[in-house]
């Protein structure tokens, strides 16, 4: 690891500080991935701001009727909450189809939607990677792309996002809350959180300079079935080929989100209203742009669809 | 307590010749120890380099084999992919703590009886991690194993589940997953 100093923060306001005064810094909460990177010398922060001392480690009921996570809340303690194992089960159950005990017993509900890409190429510090280092060249384009994106991908970059849990936070439509400088702070979309790729895939998220993520808000739970289904080359401690998020509500309505395909959780409501699985699907696929080693995803995505509706026959 | 700060991030330069030096108190195995450590030091590193602990054992220093398991305030983690300045005035277990050649843990004893090794080196990780999961088994946290979420229970897919984030290279896990069920059986875990 390259040299740094270190920083106990013990409140918000000082953790958006010292980010604001130690150009180069990073928040460690989990750091279950940063250090993984910072050993890789991908990640090179000068400064590290501890942020587990800030008190964000409640699940709260919220003002309308739904949870508030803050963002230290463990993957763990996220996916045993009992509101969240009763309400919000998808997300439950996303959260244990990701990484192993270990990890989620340390990993934050912050962390984990900053994550950065497991593509191959990004961790190769000899290749060329323009998320590592805007304007080197993609790799990946024309190299070992079986488990990069088809979705949404841009001709600098074919990343996945490898989160289960922001799968399964975009079916629910959850809103991630920021603060920043000054004392500002502000609720973004879970669907606006994360970005494309196009010529900045460097640029991963909507969070501005020394703004920190301080919670997640569900809204008001909607019932109905929920099912995360993932298929992946390991039973278990691997990440997503394709993953659904799916929500067959009470009111007959239904909301689909899918992982391993693109760089940020991907959900095409207007395929919603669709009514057989691999119609959504042919809908949702709109678009895509594959390569040799992942068109498979094509199919897949269509028959993990087809396994949710029939999960959902069996359930009800 | 908010760590003194030197203002050597300012420039590249003083950032090179940085070499910090924060004072973290561990409790290890019940006993207290005073650090000073670069911040660089991982808690792994503390553990064997600094307190010669070397029980633990560093295998891939990623967070992928989980050969490092120790258990810090009653949870398994990896402890490879966190510093030690992290953890100031928290209590850790390793597998020193668990119980002595005299006096094995339940765990330790059935990974004898049981041949759960071969070379031994993921060992005390397989141990910490066993011990901490059939906790995490008692109080109800559920797995991608559960069929019911709610009340998750004991079984072989539970375990190979909630062990995955331990690789054993010489293949002893048929014999892992019998020694942790006997442990879980003589506890009184129900299946």
């Amino acid at each position: 690891m390259k040299a740094f100093t270190y920083q106990r923060a013990r409140s918000i306001d000082e953790a958006v500080e010292a980010a604001s005064t130690h150009p180069g810094s990073k928040f460690i909460a989990g750091g279950t991935n940063l250090l993984d990177l910072m050993k890789l010398q991908i990640e090179t922060p000068s400064h590290l701001i501890d942020v587990n001392h800030l008190g964000l480690d409640r699940i709260e009921p919220s003002a309308d009727g739904g949870l508030k996570i803050g963002a230290l809340v463990r993957n763990t303690d996220l996916a045993a909450d009992r509101r969240v194992r009763s309400d919000y089960r998808v997300l439950s159950r996303a959260l244990l189809a990701g990484a192993s005990g270990q990890l989620r017993n340390k990993a934050t509900t912050a962390g984990n939607l900053l994550q950065r890409t497991r593509c191959p190429y990004f961790y190769d510090t000899n290749l060329p990677c323009n998320k590592r280092r805007s304007g080197s060249g993609c790799a990946a384009i024309g190299g070992y792309s079986r488990n990069l994106a088809i979705m949404g991908v841009s001709d600098a970059c074919i990343a996945t996002h490898p989160s289960d849990m922001a799968i399964a936070l975009r079916a629910l439509d959850a809103v991630v809350e920021v603060a920043g400088p000054g004392g500002a702070a502000r609720r973004i979309p879970i669907a606006e959180f994360h970005r494309l790729p196009g010529d900045t895939p460097d640029i991963e998220t909507d969070l501005g300079a020394g703004e920190i993520i301080t919670g997640v808000v569900l809204p008001k739970p909607i019932g109905g079935r929920h099912i995360y289904r993932k298929v992946r080359d390991r039973t278990s401690y691997a990440f997503a080929s394709v993953s659904v998020a799916a929500i067959f509500a009470g009111d007959g309505s239904r909301r689909f989100a899918f992982g391993g395909l693109a760089h940020k959780p991907w959900r095409v409501e207007a395929a919603e209203g669709e009514g057989t699985a691999d119609r959504i699907a042919e809908a949702v696929l709109a678009g895509a742009r594959t390569t040799e080693d992942n068109d498979y995803k094509r199919p897949l995505t269509q028959r993990t669809l087809k396994a949710v509706f029939g999960e959902a026959e069996v359930q009800a | 307590m908010t760590v003194a700060m030197t203002d050597a991030a300012a420039s590249p330069e003083v950032r090179n010749q940085s070499r910090q030096q924060l004072p973290v108190k561990l409790t290890v195995n019940g006993q207290r120890y005073d650090l000073h450590l670069d911040p660089r030091v991982t808690l792994l590193d503390a553990l064997r380099e600094h307190l010669q602990l070397t029980g633990s054992k560093k295998g891939c220093d990623h967070g992928q084999c989980g050969a490092c398991t120790v258990i810090v305030e009653g949870r398994r983690i990896n402890s490879c992919l966190t510093l030690a300045v992290m953890h100031d005035g928290e209590e850790i277990v390793t597998i020193e703590g668990l119980g002595s050649p005299e006096n094995l843990h339940p765990m330790q004893a059935a990974f004898v009886k049981h041949d759960g090794y071969q070379c031994g080196y993921c060992t005390p990780g397989q141990i910490c991690s066993a011990v901490a999961m059939l906790d995490e088994l008692k109080s109800g946290i559920p797995s991608h194993a559960s069929t019911d979420l709610s009340n998750p229970s004991f079984s072989e897919a539970e375990v190979k589940e909630r062990m995955s984030g331990n690789l054993c290279r010489c293949g002893a896990y048929s014999n892992i997953m019998d020694a942790i069920a006997e442990v879980a059986k003589g506890e009184g875990l129900p299946a």
